[in-house]
C-alpha cells in the first residue's frame, strides 16, 4: 500500500496567510482539489468488499491497516461513465464524523499553493450534481481545478440516506 | 465538576442502590442490627461527604432520614410507613444528584421542608416511647436472643448474657461508648466478680477484625453491635483494597484495541501458515498465546455479576406488592453469575419489565390465592446460569399461568389470527401471541404494566442482543420465561459462508444446521408456483436465496437448485437461507457498520477477517422481516412441539453423531459430547514429539486416532471431532462423519478392547459406541486429574445409580477421575440393599428415570431415613425442565443436573464436597 501521508494542521498556518494548500486529483480527466487538511492519506485501495444493497456510490468496504473504510466510486458520485480498459485504481482517504472513507479516483496530482483569494464561485450553469459538491473554481495557467467540498459530497449522501 | 463530586456521585449512586435493597431487606427482618447498621452507615457517609461538599439541600435530608434511623437502631419498632418514607427520601436524594449531575455540580433550587418534616415527625413520635434508660430497650429489643458463643464455655468464661448484664450495670455510669474498645474499657473496671480479662481478650480478638478506621463514631452500646459491626466491615474490608475504579471508556477502549491485536495476530498466523519453516513460527506462537491471554484477561474486566441488574428488583417488587395489595417474595438465584457489562445494560430493563408484569399480571391476590389453595405469598423467582456461550436467566412466578381464552379472545381481536387456526394450535403457539406488537391481555390498564407496550419491546430488545426469549405457563400454576443471551457482543462466532462470489458472515447462533442440496441426492429444492421450498424432516421449510434477498445479480449458467442451505432460526421463524458454499466457522470482533451504509437492514456490522478482507456480517433478524414473519411460523412451531414431544414421551433417546474410522462399521459417540466438527487441511496437521497436532483458535490442539486402521490422508482434509472442557481441546481423527441420528442407546454387547463401550444397533446397523472417556486422557494425560480433585474429595465415598449401563460407563469414570471412591448400582434397590446393609456414603448421585423405583422415590425415601437425611443427593436426568427440578427439589435432592453435563455434574459434586468441608472447619 503506497501512502503518501500529509500532517493534517500545516494548512492552517497557510489559509492564515491567505494560501490554501490542494491535494490535486483527476477524475474523468477533470482536475479537482481538496483541502490538504481534510487529506489523511492517498492509498491504492486492495481487495475491496462489495457491499449488496448500499447506494450506487458506495463502492465497497476494505481493510485500510485494520481500519473498515467505506469507499466511495467519485466517478459515480459525480455522474460520469466508468472508466474503460485496465487501469490501477487510487484513493483519497479522509475522515469525515469520525468514520474513515476513501474516494476512489483517477490519479493523484501534485499539491498546489494556491491563493484563497482566487477562488471563483460556481459557474451558474454548472451540471446541479457537480455543483452540489464544489465549493468553487480555482483557474489555473492551462486548466481550471474544481474545489471538492469533502462535507458535501459525503454529507449529501448521509442526508439522501436518511430521508 | 471536579474529580471529587464525580467521585461522590458514582460512590453516592451506588449506596443508595445498596440501601434500596438493605431496606427492603430490613423491613422484612426488622430485628437484624446487621443490615440495620449497613443502611445507617450509608446514610451517615452520604450525610457527611454532602456537607463536606457543601451540597446543604442533600444534607439536609440524609440527617433526617438518618435520624429516624437512629430511633429505629434504638429499638423502635419499623412500620411499613417508616420504611416508605425512609425510600421515598432516597428517591429525592436520587432526583437531586441526578440534576447535580446534569448541572456540572449545582444543586438545584427546592425545599425539601416537606419530607424533612414528615421525617423527624415520625421521628419524634417515637421518641417520647423511648425516653426510658436505653438499657431497657436493650433488653426488650431481643438483643438477648442471639447470644450464642457457638461452642461450650470454658471454665472460668462468662457467656455473653452475662457479660451483657455488666455492661448495662456499668453503662450507666459512663456516657455511652464511642467505639468498640471504649465499651471494653468501660466493661473493664466492673466490679463484679466474673472473669472479664478473658471476655475482654475475646472481644478484642472479634474487634480486631474490624478495619481500624470506623470513622464513623457510631455509638455502640454493647457488645453484640460491636460484632455485628465486626463481621460486616472484615465481610467488606478485603475487597475494597483489592479493586480500583477505571472509567468505563478506558475499558471499552482496551477491549477494542485488543480486538485488533486478535485480529492482526490471525492476519500474522495466516501469513506464517504459507511459508514451510519460517523462523517467526516459535515467536508468533508465543505471540498467539499471549494475545489469547490478554483477550481473555480485558473480557474479564467487562464481565459483571447479573446480579447489578438485579438491585433494583427487590425495591421494585417491594413498591408493588404495597401497591396492588399482595405479599411478593423475590427469590434471587444466580446473581454472581458474569456477563459482558454491555449486554447487561441491554438487559436491565427487559429484565424489570418482566419482574413487574409477574408481579402485576402473574400473581394473584392473597384471597384468591388462598382460595387456590396456595400459600399467600407469591413467589416471583429470578434465576440465573451459565450453559454454554450463553447466560440462561429465567423468570419464574408460582401465579395462575396464562389466561388461555384470553389470549385467544385477543389474538382473534386484533386479527392475528383466526378462530379457526386457533383450533389447530397447541397452548404454546397460543402463549407466543404474548409477544405480539401491541398486545395485552390485562383487562384493565394498571399504572404497573398493561399498555400493551411490553412483551413485543421486550423480545425486540433481547433479540437486538442475539438472544432469545421463550416461555412455559401451566394454568393455575405460574409462568416461566426463559431468555438465552451471549455473554459477550463484542465476539461473535460465526459461519461465512458464500453467495455469487462474495462472503458474507452468519451469527452462529441463529443457525440451526446445514444441508447440501443436490438435484439428485435425497434433499433438493422443490418448487411451489415459484416459491422453493425444502422438504427437512417431513417439513417444509421456506427457502430464500441469500443472493436474491441483496439483490445481487446472479451468473446465468449456475444452477439455483446446487449448494447449501443454512437453516436458521429467529425468534419464531425458520427458514433456510440458499448459498453457494460454507467455509468455516470464524470467531470475529463485529465493527460497526459506517453510517452510510447503516440503512441497510440486512447487515449489522462488518469485520475484518484472519486473511485481512472485510466481511458483512448478515443481520438474522434483518433477514427473517424481510422474508415476513408469518411464513414460518407453523414449521418451527411444529417443529419445537415434536422435540417437546419427543422429549416427553421417550427421554432415552439420545442424539448421537456417526462416523467411520479405520473400518467400513460404523462408530457413534453422544452428540453433545462432541464440542465441533472441524476439517483440517493435511498441511495443517504438524508432527512434533512424537505426536500429530494442529493449531486451533489459537493454541496447539493434539490429535488422537481411535485405531491404527484410521486413514492417514495425504492430501486434502482430514475431518475430526473436537472435544473441548475448560479451554483444552482435543482432536478425534476420523475418516468420514456419516450422520446425525436420534435412537435410543442401548449398549447391547459390552466390550473389553479400551476406548469402545459396546456395540449398539443404531439406524439398523450394529454400531461401535466410543468411550470418550478413554481418549481425552491419550490427549492430555492429565485431562481429568486438574482442578476438579480437591483432597477433601480424594476420600469422599460416592454411591452412583443409573439403569443405563451407558451412563454406569460413562460417568462413573468421570467421577473417579475427579477423585470419588465411587460404587456403582444399577437399580434403587440394589442401592437401597446396599444402604440396608449399612454402607456408608458421603454423596449420592442419582438418575431420575429409572424403572421400578424412580429417582424422586428414591430421595424421598432416603430422606425420611435419619440416617441419609444429610447426605447430599445429586439427581441427574435428561429431563431438565423447570418442572421436573422443582420436583427434585421437593424431593430432598440438593442438585439437579442434565446428565450429559459432565462439567455441571462436576462442578455441583464440588460445590456439595466443598461445602461440607466449609461446615466441618
Amino acid at each position: 500500500m503506497t501512502a503518501t501521508s500529509h500532517t493534517p494542521g500545516a494548512a492552517a498556518n497557510d489559509s492564515h496567510s491567505g494560501q490554501i494548500q490542494y491535494v490535486t486529483v483527476i477524475i474523468g480527466g477533470q482536475l479537482f482539489g481538496l483541502p490538504i487538511h481534510k487529506v489523511h492519506d492517498v492509498f491504492v485501495p486492495e481487495s475491496m468488499t462489495r457491499v449488496p444493497l448500499s447506494a450506487p456510490e458506495v463502492a465497497g468496504v476494505l481493510n485500510l491497516r485494520g481500519r473498515i473504510v467505506t469507499a466511495i466510486n467519485m466517478r459515480r458520485r459525480l455522474g460520469l461513465p466508468q472508466r474503460e480498459g485496465n487501469h490501477g485504481i487510487m484513493a483519497v482517504g479522509i475522515e469525515y464524523r469520525g468514520e474513515s472513507y476513501g474516494l476512489i479516483i483517477d490519479e493523484v496530482g501534485e499539491v498546489l499553493n494556491l491563493d484563497a483569494a482566487g477562488r471563483e464561485a460556481n459557474p451558474a450553469n454548472l451540471d446541479p450534481r457537480w455543483a452540489e459538491i464544489s465549493g468553487g473554481v480555482h483557474r489555473l495557467s492551462g486548466q481550471l481545478m474544481v474545489i471538492l467540498d469533502v462535507e458535501r459530497v459525503l454529507g449529501r449522501m448521509h442526508g439522501d440516506l436518511a430521508a | 465538576m471536579d474529580d471529587l463530586l464525580r467521585e461522590f456521585l458514582t460512590e453516592t449512586n451506588e449506596s443508595l442502590d445498596t440501601v434500596d435493597v438493605e431496606l427492603v431487606k430490613f423491613e422484612q427482618e426488622p430485628n437484624n442490627a446487621r443490615i440495620l447498621d449497613n443502611i445507617f452507615r450509608l446514610v451517615h457517609t452520604i450525610k457527611g461527604t454532602c456537607g463536606f461538599l457543601g451540597l446543604p439541600r442533600l444534607e439536609a435530608l440524609a440527617h433526617a432520614a438518618e435520624t429516624l434511623m437512629g430511633k429505629f437502631r434504638e429499638g423502635t419498632a419499623v412500620t411499613e410507613e417508616a420504611v416508605s418514607l425512609v425510600l421515598q427520601t432516597i428517591d429525592r436524594i436520587k432526583g437531586i444528584l441526578a440534576e447535580l449531575e446534569a448541572n456540572e455540580g449545582e444543586e438545584p433550587k427546592g425545599e425539601d421542608r416537606d419530607l424533612i418534616s414528615v421525617l423527624e415527625a415520625m421521628a419524634m413520635a417515637e421518641a417520647p416511647k423511648k425516653e426510658p434508660p436505653k438499657k431497657d430497650k436493650k433488653e426488650t429489643a431481643g438483643t438477648l436472643v442471639a447470644q450464642v458463643l457457638e461452642r461450650e464455655l470454658r471454665p472460668g468464661e462468662v457467656s455473653l448474657d452475662e457479660l451483657e448484664r455488666a455492661f448495662r450495670e456499668t453503662a450507666v455510669e459512663v456516657e455511652i461508648p464511642a467505639d468498640g474498645p471504649a465499651a471494653e474499657e468501660a466493661a473493664a473496671p466492673a466490679p463484679v466478680g466474673i472473669d472479664f480479662a478473658r471476655v475482654a481478650a475475646e472481644i478484642e480478638a472479634r474487634m480486631k477484625q474490624a478495619s481500624p478506621d470506623d470513622k464513623l463514631g457510631k455509638a455502640k452500646a454493647s457488645a453484640e453491635d460491636g460484632e455485628a459491626e465486626a463481621e460486616a466491615k472484615s465481610e467488606k474490608g478485603s475487597v475494597s483494597s483489592q479493586s480500583i475504579r477505571v472509567n468505563v471508556e478506558t475499558l471499552e477502549h482496551l477491549m477494542t484495541m485488543v480486538s485488533e491485536l486478535v485480529l492482526t495476530r490471525n492476519q500474522l498466523l495466516e501469513i506464517v501458515r504459507r511459508h514451510e519453516d519460517s523462523e517467526f513460527k516459535v515467536p508468533l506462537q508465543r505471540l498467539s498465546n499471549v494475545t489469547a491471554e490478554l483477550q481473555e484477561g480485558v473480557m474479564k474486566t467487562r464481565m459483571q455479576p447479573i446480579g447489578n441488574a438485579w438491585q433494583k428488583l427487590p425495591r421494585i417488587v417491594r413498591d408493588l406488592a404495597q401497591e396492588l395489595n399482595k405479599q411478593i417474595e423475590l427469590e434471587m438465584i444466580g446473581a454472581d453469575t458474569e456477563l459482558d457489562r454491555q449486554v447487561l445494560e441491554l438487559i436491565k430493563d427487559p429484565l424489570t419489565h418482566m419482574v413487574r408484569n409477574s408481579a402485576d399480571h402473574g400473581l394473584e391476590r392473597p384471597d384468591d390465592r388462598r382460595k387456590a389453595g396456595k400459600t399467600e405469598k407469591g413467589t416471583i423467582r429470578l434465576a440465573a446460569y451459565h450453559e454454554g456461550g450463553h447466560i440462561i436467566i429465567e423468570i419464574a412466578d408460582d401465579g395462575r399461568g396464562l389466561n388461555l381464552d384470553r389470549i385467544k379472545q385477543k389474538i382473534v381481536e386484533n386479527g392475528l389470527a383466526s378462530e379457526a387456526e386457533l383450533e389447530k394450535m397447541t397452548e404454546g403457539q397460543i402463549y407466543k401471541y404474548i409477544f405480539a406488537p401491541g398486545f395485552s391481555t390485562a383487562a384493565k390498564v394498571t399504572s404497573v404494566s398493561g399498555r400493551g407496550v411490553g412483551m413485543d419491546v421486550v423480545r425486540t430488545n433481547i433479540e437486538t442482543i442475539g438472544g432469545t426469549v421463550d416461555l412455559k405457563s401451566v394454568q393455575g400454576k405460574g409462568t416461566t420465561f426463559t431468555i438465552k443471551i451471549p455473554l459477550t457482543l463484542a465476539i461473535v462466532s460465526t459461519l461465512i459462508v458464500e453467495s455469487c462470489g462474495d462472503r458474507f458472515a452468519i451469527p452462529q447462533l441463529s443457525v440451526v444446521e446445514l444441508v447440501r442440496v443436490q438435484n439428485n441426492s435425497e434433499h433438493r429444492i422443490e418448487r411451489i408456483k415459484d416459491t422453493p421450498v425444502l422438504r427437512l424432516r417431513n417439513k417444509l421449510l421456506p427457502l430464500v436465496p441469500l443472493a436474491g434477498l441483496l439483490k445481487v445479480e446472479v451468473s446465468a449458467e449456475k444452477s439455483e437448485d446446487e449448494g447449501f442451505i443454512v437453516v436458521m432460526q429467529v425468534g419464531n421463524v425458520t427458514f433456510g437461507l440458499v448459498v453457494d458454499g460454507v467455509f468455516h466457522t470464524e470467531e470475529i470482533v463485529v465493527k460497526p457498520m459506517s453510517k452510510m451504509l447503516r440503512h441497510i437492514t440486512m447487515f449489522s456490522g462488518n469485520t475484518i477477517l484472519g486473511d485481512g478482507s472485510v466481511i458483512m456480517i448478515v443481520d438474522p433478524n434483518g433477514v427473517a422481516s424481510a422474508i415476513g414473519t408469518a411464513v414460518a411460523t407453523d414449521a418451527l412451531d411444529a417443529h419445537a412441539d415434536a422435540d417437546a414431544a419427543r422429549g416427553v414421551d421417550n427421554d432415552a433417546k439420545i442424539s448421537m453423531l456417526l462416523f467411520r474410522a479405520g473400518s467400513p462399521e460404523p462408530k457413534a459417540v453422544p452428540l453433545s459430547l462432541v464440542t465441533r466438527l472441524e476439517e483440517f487441511e493435511i498441511e495443517k496437521i504438524e508432527h512434533s514429539n512424537g505426536r500429530d497436532l494442529v493449531q486451533y483458535r489459537g493454541s496447539l490442539m493434539p490429535l488422537v486416532y481411535p485405531n491404527y486402521d484410521v486413514r492417514r490422508r495425504e492430501e486434502g482434509t482430514q475431518p475430526m471431532l473436537v472435544f473441548s472442557d475448560s479451554g483444552r481441546s482435543m482432536g478425534l481423527v476420523v475418516d468420514e462423519i456419516v450422520d446425525i441420528v436420534e435412537e435410543s442407546l442401548n449398549i447391547q454387547v459390552g466390550s473389553d478392547v479400551p476406548g469402545v463401550l459396546g456395540s449398539a444397533v443404531i439406524k439398523g446397523k450394529a454400531t461401535e459406541i466410543l468411550d470418550i472417556g478413554h481418549y481425552l486422557p491419550l490427549a492430555f494425560e492429565d485431562w481429568f486429574k486438574r482442578k476438579e480433585i480437591s483432597s477433601a474429595a480424594l476420600t469422599r465415598k460416592l454411591l452412583f445409580i443409573d439403569d443405563s449401563a451407558f451412563f454406569r460407563n460413562m460417568l462413573g469414570p468421570v467421577m473417579k477421575a475427579a477423585g470419588f471412591d465411587v460404587t456403582v448400582c444399577a437399580s434403587a434397590t440394589e442401592a437401597m440393599r446396599l444402604l440396608g446393609e449399612g454402607a456408608a456414603f458421603d454423596v449420592i448421585v442419582s438418575d431420575i428415570e429409572m424403572p421400578v423405583v424412580n429417582g424422586f422415590e428414591f430421595a424421598e425415601m432416603l430422606r425420611r431415613d435419619a440416617r441419609f437425611r444429610t447426605t447430599p443427593i445429586i439427581a441427574l436426568s435428561a429431563l431438565c425442565t423447570p418442572a421436573s427440578i422443582e420436583r427434585g427439589r421437593q424431593s430432598g435432592f440438593d442438585e439437579y443436573v442434565a446428565k450429559f453435563d459432565r462439567p455441571g455434574l462436576i462442578a455441583a459434586l464440588k460445590e456439595i464436597t466443598s461445602a461440607d468441608f466449609g461446615i466441618a472447619a
